[in-house]
């Protein structure tokens, strides 16, 4: 595939394989040995770089980044941060004088990252770097080191644009071309961010024969409200669907800080996370609880179906060959809404568990109850005896407590690295519990407790 | 003068611009072959027979090895020389390399790597405790047994009795940098190595011995690492090893970097341990007598376990005086990655031990738990200045007169922990706080607050007493440049750094006179490990006698020239001046030079006094001690077990630190890296001995919002009375174990749910956390 994009400033084309990642191009080819492998799987950030398009600067692993998602952007590496007469980058300066570098290895993956952030004027440097590891700083000296840039204005060098470029082939531009094309390949590996694809290649060396991008499929990446709705198309990344939440659905919002990083959110869509089908999505036990609805589309056929029978089994979706998904639909208000997501770590894992619930009471009756989780089977399923044993009862700690037992009615969950079956179920019953608290006003969350 | 000045680190500018060399960024020749194991499928059985037709056949593979194929040693243990290279007959973990490919890109190798079809003969692999015990599968004939006291007797008669245990998980290192190495053939059959290592005569020495020939004929070069940690002390002689091996066949450079998931599986990591203990006290919690077995998982070959464990027995008493004590040690051999150095070297595990201990006795007692440890600490010393005798003094209030001696029979002299406690108490506010933190849990149901206290007392030498040794070369040259060269490794500690201000304060020049190289087996020979923490100690020591060789020649050649006594030379400033005289550094350089005076030395260092007999576990094996004391805050969610680390407050004594801000990045970075060890990092091995944790996907060292958000760390900065470089004291490891006070703080933050004492577990997890809440609750 030929591919042309501004790698530091500077136009360059590419011939490439489709599944050729970025990192590889760059060290292997292109002797820019800057950017580094740490895990290869987009877990540490070490290979980190800035990709510009027309309206977004951010920081993506160059690990698990294919060559032709970055037809028509920018890429600027940690050799091009610095500035063209190799004046310092504010963060870099910063870094040197707060010690933030000590082995150095995880060092440009943090620089990318970092100039990023500043670039866009962030100071939340916790969640800006949430994607990067390091070993050997304790991380203190690289937020100090970011808070000492954050006044520093970001150089010009960094104010790129991608230029405008020829359409490619390999990423149409419309969802009608789109379906079209995958209904007549329906054996082709569809990718949007490829942060679950990449890793079919990094990790398990698979040779993927036909493929197609979305990530040039405008309609796709449409973020569209209603006066009670808002509909995300396919391929909105996870960085934008999070803004939306923040606005709307508070507790969704806060779990989505938690997905993934900075790096994985701003490659990763919403429609692959659902698509995917994995039982550990963290989105759909949301969405669920929300009574989501799910568009797909085969060549010109539409069809919408609540998104809770998307999920029929593991790894069997109700969606055909050739077919796609297109978006995801969810009520603007939900103001019961709680997502708990359980990990071993906060940032940056994925959930052991992850559960949402919706329980509307009026006159201190429960009203409806919907409780979704992800973890708990081989799908995100609902917790329907649980959402039983709370519809028509009176909205107290008893019957949240009689309530309880029923998740083992619900769910008979693994055990495996990340939690054992009944540490699971027990976590479960408790976020019951917890949110019959949060709801009450209980102090239920250690993130947001002061020493 | 540069010494104890806080200098960034040396290579920082090019850390952050993408310029600092690792092993897969230096540029290599076209026809670079690329390598990578084949690995076992099964943790313990009987190779039956072998079809790597698949893997030659694959697209890029130039060659393929087996055991058959090795010319000379198939070894690359650093011990007992019981692990080979390529698997041969047998193979003794899940992940253990059986065979290597060498391909014409990493990627070709990689999959052909997985193309070979081995059959085994599955055997029950031993993976826990209980199978090693059963097995009778240990390292060494029996369980290694030191006593101090009359331990029964002291138990018997004690006022107060507890028994308990405590299991504590190993540790991945998760370097950054993978391992890594670069062999590259020379003429006549030499070899020059590249490779990731802390311990690059070690490289040398196993290719030498695979390539069959004398140590002269390989160079290994180490210019950094990114990140090591104790992983790449012994872990990176494979790769140089397969890399050398290869390239002796092909003729042509070969390289191998481990994928992560490959060097998860394949490479060792920290010991595991559960400790048991039966302890006597009394109403103040003093302990009288205290029983401790120490039981291992080594996993399948010897590599460094013996020291490992012998120094997890060495710290059995952290900071306190026993005076009837004895340790009992089983090395365990099972089906598993073979456990390996790992920053502390069993250090942290015996700590953890002892204060596992002082933490239940305090729980038992009703007692502050701090208070309890600070009447069981060892007597305050008292220096009578540095140079003249010391003097032991117990403090007020102490009013035991027992000999201060540790278990294996070395007086303490050198204690500042019961100062250092009381200054970190004041600073850290822990009166005010502890009760905060009571108030908060009376008044929260569902969020519980807990604080932990924790001191260490780390001892400061190689165990292996020949390993206290080390070499530098020195150059000065004409325009008054300067060239330091020895036999440390640079892994992002600083080493380098700090020895190169130990070079500009010996000849009074500014750092930019002074050119740091890396490691060379060329140029300093026969070098010990980075590791033990000793680095500084014992490379700037080798370098300042280096440099003052030269100082001492430049001096003399000043006063015959000039007038005066070489001794009133004075090197300060960039200048050297000699009564009326004063020439640049450099002047004087050219005047030594065109008197034909060597501008070139060799200095040489050994640690001074050490003396140990490991069998009956008696002796002087450490210098000196690192000291210092930790408190941390924590929060847990007793729904669920989730947890943060709230805030931790570190005294720690550097000695006159050689760089405060190095030696600052040390403590801050060991911290998080030992509370990691504590919290989040837990490896899983299934049933069949396979490691289900071996990406960061599924191992989760700390992320940047895991540090505890208020962060306070001081150095004590007293002198060390023990005669170091510029009175500096080892800072690598120590800091480790003020990551146990996170643990600690967990566990009073789950006692706080009830009246049962927690007897948390490590890593403690979310999960293992709720257990703890709900056992607590009864």
């Amino acid at each position: 595939m030929k591919v042309t994009f501004l790698l530091n400033g500077e136009t360059v084309e590419v011939e490439t394989p489709a599944t050729q990642t970025l990192l590889d191009w760059l060290r292997n080819t292109r002797g820019l040995t800057g950017t580094k492998e740490g895990c290869n799987e987009g877990d540490c950030g070490a290979c980190s770089v800035i990709v510009t398009d027309a309206t977004t600067k951010r920081a993506l692993n160059a690990c698990i980044l294919f060559m032709p998602q970055l037809h028509g952007k920018s890429v600027r590496t940690v050799e091009g941060i610095a500035g063209p007469n190799g004046e310092m980058h504010p963060v870099q300066e910063a870094m040197i004088a707060h010690h933030g570098s000590q082995c150095g290895f995880c060092t440009p993956g943090f620089i990318a990252a970092m100039a990023a952030g500043h670039a866009n004027g962030r100071t939340d440097h916790d969640d800006v770097l949430a994607g990067n590891l390091c070993r050997c700083t304790g991380y203190a000296p690289i937020i100090r080191a970011a808070m000492a840039a954050e006044i520093a204005p970001s150089p010009d060098w960094m104010n790129e644009r991608a230029a405008p470029e020829a359409p490619a082939p390999f990423a149409p531009e419309s969802l009608d071309a789109l379906a079209a094309w995958y209904a007549a390949n329906p054996d082709a590996t569809v990718i949007a961010g490829a942060t679950d694809v990449g890793l079919w290649v990094t990790k398990q060396l698979r040779d993927l024969d036909a493929v197609v991008f979305l990530n040039r499929c405008r309609d796709l990446q449409q973020i569209v409200a209603s006066e009670e709705t808002i509909t995300f198309g396919a391929g909105v990344t996870m960085v934008d669907v999070h803004q939306t939440l923040k606005i709307y659905h508070p507790s969704y919002a806060k779990m989505v800080r938690r997905y993934g990083s900075e790096q994985v959110r701003g490659a990763a869509t919403i429609g692959g996370n659902i698509a995917n089908g994995s039982p550990i999505g963290d989105n759909p036990p949301a969405l669920i609880a929300l009574g989501a609805t799910l568009h797909l589309r085969h060549g010109e056929v539409t069809r919408t179906i609540p998104l809770q029978d998307f999920f029929i089994a593991y790894g069997k979706q109700d969606r055909a060959k050739g077919e796609l998904v297109t978006g995801v639909t969810i009520p603007k208000s939900a103001p019961a809404l709680r997502v708990y997501k359980l990990s071993k770590r906060f940032d940056q894992d994925i959930s052991a568990v992850c559960g949402a619930f919706n329980v509307t009471v009026e006159d201190e009756k429960v009203q409806s109850a919907v409780i979704a989780f992800g973890g708990m089977a081989g799908t995100p399923a609902r917790a329907k005896a649980v959402e039983a044993a709370l519809v028509g009862r009176p909205w107290t700690r008893e019957t949240v407590q009689d309530a309880m037992p029923a998740f083992a009615a619900d769910y008979n969950p693994m055990s495996d690295m990340r939690a054992s079956a009944a540490y699971r179920l027990e976590a479960a019953q408790n976020m019951l519990l917890r949110y019959f608290a949060e709801i009450s006003g209980q102090a239920t969350s250690v993130l947001e407790v002061q020493p | 003068m540069s010494a104890h000045k806080p200098l960034p680190h040396d290579a920082a500018p090019l850390h952050v611009t993408g310029q600092a060399r690792y092993i897969d960024d230096i540029p290599t020749p076209a026809n670079t072959l690329h390598l990578a194991f084949g690995t076992s499928e099964v943790a313990a059985g009987k190779i039956t027979a072998m079809n790597l037709d698949a893997v030659r056949a694959s697209q890029g593979v130039v060659a393929v090895f087996t055991a058959d194929d090795l010319p000379f040693a198939n070894d690359v243990s650093p011990s007992a020389h019981d692990e080979p290279l390529l698997a041969t007959g047998e193979v003794h973990y899940l992940g253990q390399p059986i065979f290597m490919v060498a391909a014409t890109s990493h990627l070709a190798a990689r999959k052909a790597a997985r193309l070979g079809q081995i059959a085994i003969a599955a055997q029950p692999p031993i993976l826990t405790i209980e199978d090693a015990l059963a097995a009778n599968a240990r390292f060494e004939d029996g369980p290694r047994i030191w006593t101090k006291g009359d331990v029964d007797a002291a138990l018997a008669g004690a006022e107060h009795r507890l028994q308990g245990e405590i299991e504590m998980g190993g540790q991945e290192h998760f370097y950054l940098e993978g391992q890594a190495a670069l062999a590259m053939p020379q003429e006549g059959g030499d070899m020059v190595v590249h490779s990731s290592t802390q311990h690059p005569t070690e490289i040398q020495h196993k290719v030498a011995e695979a390539i069959g020939l004398p140590m002269h004929a390989v160079r290994c070069e180490v210019r950094r690492m990114g990140g090591g940690f104790g992983g790449k002390e012994s872990q990176g002689n494979a790769l140089a090893v397969g890399c050398a091996v290869a390239a002796r066949a092909t003729g042509r450079p070969c390289k191998m970097r481990y994928d992560r998931d490959d060097d998860m599986m394949i490479t060792g990591k920290r010991h595991d341990f559960r400790i048991s203990y039966d302890v006597g006290f009394d109403d103040k919690g003093v302990l009288a007598g205290v029983d401790f077995v120490q039981m291992t998982r080594c996993g399948w070959a010897l590599d460094l376990s013996i020291p490992v464990a012998d120094r997890a027995m060495l710290h059995a008493d952290n900071a306190y005086l026993l005076e009837a004590v004895r340790i009992t040690s089983h090395r365990l051999k099972t089906n598993t990655q073979s456990a390996t150095a790992y920053r502390g070297f069993g250090g942290p595990q015996g700590v953890l031990g002892i204060e596992r201990v002082m933490d239940h006795v305090a729980a038992h007692l009703g007692l502050d738990p701090v208070a309890v440890r600070q009447a069981n600490y060892y007597a305050a010393v008292v220096s009578g200045g540095l140079s003249a005798p010391r003097a032991t003094r117990p403090p007020e209030g102490i009013s035991r007169q027992k000999k201060n001696t540790t278990p294996y029979g070395m007086e303490v002299v050198d204690f500042i922990l019961h100062e250092m406690t009381e200054a970190l108490l004041v600073t850290a506010d822990y009166q005010a706080r502890r009760k905060a933190v009571d108030d908060w849990n009376t008044a929260n149901p569902i969020l519980k607050k807990g604080l932990g206290f924790s001191p260490v007392k780390f001892g400061i030498s190689f165990t292996l007493t020949h390993l206290n040794q080390a070499g530098a070369l020195v150059h000065v040259y004409q325009d008054g440049s300067i060239h330091i060269n020895h036999g440390g490794t640079e892994m992002g500690q600083g080493l380098f750094q700090k020895v190169a201000q130990v070079a500009a304060s010996r000849f009074g020049v500014s750092m930019d006179q002074v050119k740091i190289t890396a490691t060379d087996t060329g140029k300093v020979p026969n070098t010990s490990a980075t590791a033990a923490s000793s680095g500084t100690d014992l490379n700037g020591m080798a370098v300042q006698n280096a440099c003052d060789t030269i100082v001492a020649r430049i001096a003399e050649i000043i006063a015959q020239t000039h007038g005066g006594a070489p001794d009133d030379v004075v090197f300060a400033d960039g200048m050297v001046m000699s009564g009326r005289t004063t020439l640049s550094f450099g002047q004087a350089a050219m005047l030594a030079y065109t008197n034909r005076v060597s501008l070139s030395a060799t200095g040489f260092y050994k640690t001074p006094d050490l003396a140990w007999d490991r069998i009956k576990g008696q002796g002087q094996p450490f210098f000196y001690f690192a000291q210092g004391a930790a408190l941390t805050e924590v929060v847990i969610d007793t729904l669920t077990g989730e947890n943060r680390i709230l805030r931790c407050d570190i005294l720690h004594d550097a000695g006159s630190s050689l760089n405060p801000a190095l030696d600052i990045g040390q403590i801050e970075g060991g911290y998080v890296q030992g509370a990691g060890w504590l919290t989040t990092e837990e490896l899983v091995w299934d049933e069949k001995g396979r490691l289900r944790t071996h990406a960061p996907a599924t191992y989760k060292i700390p992320a940047c919002s895991d540090r505890p958000h208020i962060f306070n760390v001081a150095l004590w900065d007293a002198p060390n009375p023990a005669n170091t470089v510029y009175r500096s004291k080892a800072v690598g490891e120590p800091p480790f174990m003020h990551g146990i006070s996170a643990l600690l703080a967990l566990s009073d933050a789950v006692a706080a749910c009830g009246d049962i004492y927690p007897s948390l577990d490590a890593p403690a997890t979310p999960e293992r956390i709720l257990a703890a809440v709900k056992k607590v609750r009864g």
